[in-house]
């Protein structure tokens, strides 16, 4: 199946390793140790451990047995895919890759001994540390939220357990009620994530309690291909969605979990279910390492993802603050195959070369019909940057719009495939 | 017929040098070269899908959508992008087929000469509704693209190479060869590989994610794609 790799151990590739391969002969093999089993480190730990054939020892720290993917969780609480298929496991990166992966949650990284402490009380040395923890929450972003709320508003950004409370919440929700969504500032993780929620809610209510309306308070005066939303929600949820910025509401005061109400300037809504993406941050073991700037975000070399913070650790996905790249789960797995040509180069040698990035983000608005928008990009000495990108047009045909469902489907095949082997 | 002819001056100014108008002769030319498309494609009054759909009508025709006739799955998708039969796609897809779908059920290793084309285009355009809207004779886009298309640069490709830069395609593609709302791309000869690459990075097939990922890939890369993809399956 596999391309033969050691076919390409000629004297070039050979030789060039010699030079620049910081590891003397007969020390051990060097050890990459990735914080976080999501997007981009399961692709960063596959890549690595393929990509070197047994050269370079990964160990991958993921507290989850199963990691529920975000992407297709919408069409999940849109009925459009089981719970089921989003779960996926380890195994296969252990057993045909060769990677060991450590089910435990890193507390802390001493960057000075290149140590990663996990909460089992184990400490795990690296050569190079990889980090792609995600994102968290920001403490007191939304008054009277906090995690602990999440079993009354659900946020359903990180998916699983989450994803299926709100989809039962929605199911639940009494003829006529009403779904509220408190929107996220920007940057966060998935920019056209929560109206493609917002349309597969107006479709199970729009079969199940057609009178149902859907209200979105959002601190953004514009969003992510909101003109094909905006088409989409006219032409199959005609009346049910309402799009309020900030300069409509005053904006989110405060919401209270207890009696379901959401404050704004002048008015208090009260909702059957409240669905609230509070503002975020790179996940808290980014800030305990001390890799994030003032904004909660990790900057990074754009080249090689390493951290501007200490060059012995590459971080990818959501956590970074790259510059054109959005945070997506495509970003997230084209940031890690870069990275782990990266590494691979600075501790074994093989060849470089030039990064490259693309992403696509596929959304579905109602049954076969799908959209997407998605660009390339480089990496200049500032920032990854944008070279080029396209979106779906308004008015697009039917048979193009199932299309584009079906390859999203394929899509998601592809990159699980890819993340997970 | 008098209003006919500020069109045809303005077609016939637009392509002055670049082609000479299609003659009696060029359009019965056209015709005996059609006898090699008989078997499966039928053209003219009372016309039927045969192996292959009807060609009436065929210039600006949305690719796949002949009613009752049979289409392989990838022309299916290509007209779901938006493929369109217009004189320049005509032109590039009898050149090749393969240079637009890959995995048409058009067995057919194409007419090569432009002359050949040019005939066989200025014959079928007769069988279209309004024959004199259709500009005569092509594509200047071909005759522009024909050396990069085709000329086989794409044998030494840099599989190591091919392998980084397959990174790029597996965030969808995958490299089990799996074939479901993406099509796969594993064991492909490297000809047909290359010429898909090339007919994204011009525009002539329409996918836009392929058409940006297309751009930016030089013809070394296309060669090393194709180089690493061979060897998967
Ligand atoms: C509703 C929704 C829809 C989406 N749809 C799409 C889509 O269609 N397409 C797309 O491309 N993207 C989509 N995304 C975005 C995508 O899910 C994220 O961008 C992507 O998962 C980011 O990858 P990551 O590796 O940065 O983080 P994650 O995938 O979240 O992975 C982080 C992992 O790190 C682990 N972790 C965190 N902290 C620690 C620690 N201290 N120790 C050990 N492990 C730790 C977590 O358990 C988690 O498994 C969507 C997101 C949402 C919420």
């Amino acid at each position: 199946m596999r391309l033969n790799r050691r076919r390409f151990l000629g004297t070039a590739a050979a030789s060039a390793a010699l030079l620049s391969s910081p590891i003397a002969v007969g020390q051990k093999r060097p050890r990459v140790v990735i914080i976080g089993g999501g997007a981009g480190g399961a692709t960063a730990a596959r890549y690595l451990a393929k990509d070197s054939d047994g050269a370079i020892e990964v160990i991958l720290i993921e507290p989850s047995r199963t990691y529920y993917t975000c992407f297709f969780s919408n069409l999940a609480i849109g009925g459009f895919q089981p719970m089921s298929k989003l779960a996926h496991s380890y195994g296969t990166l252990a057993s045909e890759y060769g990677v060991t992966v450590v089910h435990d949650w890193a507390s802390a990284v001493d960057r000075e001994k290149k140590v990663v402490r996990l909460a089992g009380g184990d400490a795990i040395s690296y050569d190079r540390l990889v980090l792609s923890p995600g994102i968290d929450f920001v403490k007191g972003a939304i008054e009277g939220w906090d995690v602990t709320a999440q079993t009354k508003m659900p946020h359903a950004y990180k998916a699983g357990t989450q994803t299926q409370l709100l989809k039962a919440q929605i199911e639940a929700m009494p003829e006529g009620g009403t779904f509220a969504m408190v929107a996220p500032p920007n940057p966060y993780r998935c920019p056209p994530g929560p109206y493609e929620r917002v349309s597969m809610v107006a479709h199970v209510l729009k079969q199940r309690n057609p009178t149902a309306k859907i209200l979105i308070l959002d601190p953004k005066e514009k969003f992510s291909k909101q003109g094909l939303f905006m088409e989409g929600w006219e032409n199959h949820y005609a009346g049910m969605v309402d799009w309020l910025t900030d300069e409509f509401t005053g904006g989110v005061q405060r919401v209270d979990p207890d009696t379901m109400e959401i404050v704004l300037e002048d008015e208090t809504i009260k909702a059957d279910v409240v669905n609230v993406i509070p503002a975020m941050q790179a996940g808290s073991i980014a800030q305990q390492a001390g890799l994030t700037n003032e904004a909660g975000w990790c900057p990074i070399v754009p080249a090689t993802l390493q951290s501007r913070m200490d060059e012995n650790i590459h971080v990818l996905g959501d956590a970074t603050q790259n510059g054109d790249m959005p945070k997506s789960g495509y970003s997230a797995n084209s940031q890690a195959k870069a990275a782990a040509m990266a590494i691979r180069h600075a501790l074994t040698g093989s060849r470089a070369f030039k990064p490259r990035f693309s992403n696509t983000c596929w959304s579905l608005i109602s049954p076969d019909n799908g959209v997407k928008v998605g660009a390339s990009y480089v990496a200049t000495d500032e920032k990854i940057a944008k070279v080029d990108g396209f979106i779906s047009q308004n008015n697009e045909d039917d048979a193009l719009r199932k299309q584009t469902y079906e390859e999203s489907l394929g899509w998601y095949a592809g990159m699980t495939a890819d993340m997970f082997g | 017929m008098r209003a006919l002819i500020p069109a045809l001056v303005l077609a016939f100014g637009f392509l002055s040098g670049a082609t000479s108008v299609a003659s009696a002769q060029d359009i019965a030319r056209g015709e005996r070269l059609f006898n090699a498309c008989l078997r499966c494609h039928d053209v003219g009054k009372d016309a039927k899908n045969r192996i292959g759909p009807h060609l009436n009508g065929v210039f600006d025709r949305k690719a796949a959508t002949i009613e009752g006739a049979t289409y392989s799955k990838a022309m299916k998708r290509a007209g779901a992008d938006g493929l369109r039969w217009t004189i320049d796609t005509l032109n590039i897809y009898i050149q090749n087929p393969k240079n637009l779908v890959s995995g048409t059920r058009m067995n057919y290793r194409g007419m090569r000469k432009e002359k050949d084309r040019s005939d066989l285009l200025a014959y079928l355009r007769q069988f279209s509704v309004s024959p004199a809207n259709i500009p005569e004779a092509s594509a200047s886009l071909l005759r522009q693209d024909a050396p990069s298309l085709h000329e086989e640069t794409y044998l030494d490709g840099d599989a190591e190479y091919g392998e980084y830069l397959s990174g790029e395609c597996t965030s969808c593609h995958q490299s089990s060869g799996a074939d479901k709302g993406i099509p796969s791309i594993t064991g492909w000869p490297q000809p047909d590989f290359v010429i898909a690459l090339r007919a994204y990075k011009k525009g002539h097939r329409p996918h836009p994610v392929m058409q940006m990922i297309a751009k930016r890939l030089s013809e070394e890369e296309i060669a090393a794609l194709a180089a690493y993809f061979k060897e998967l399956h």
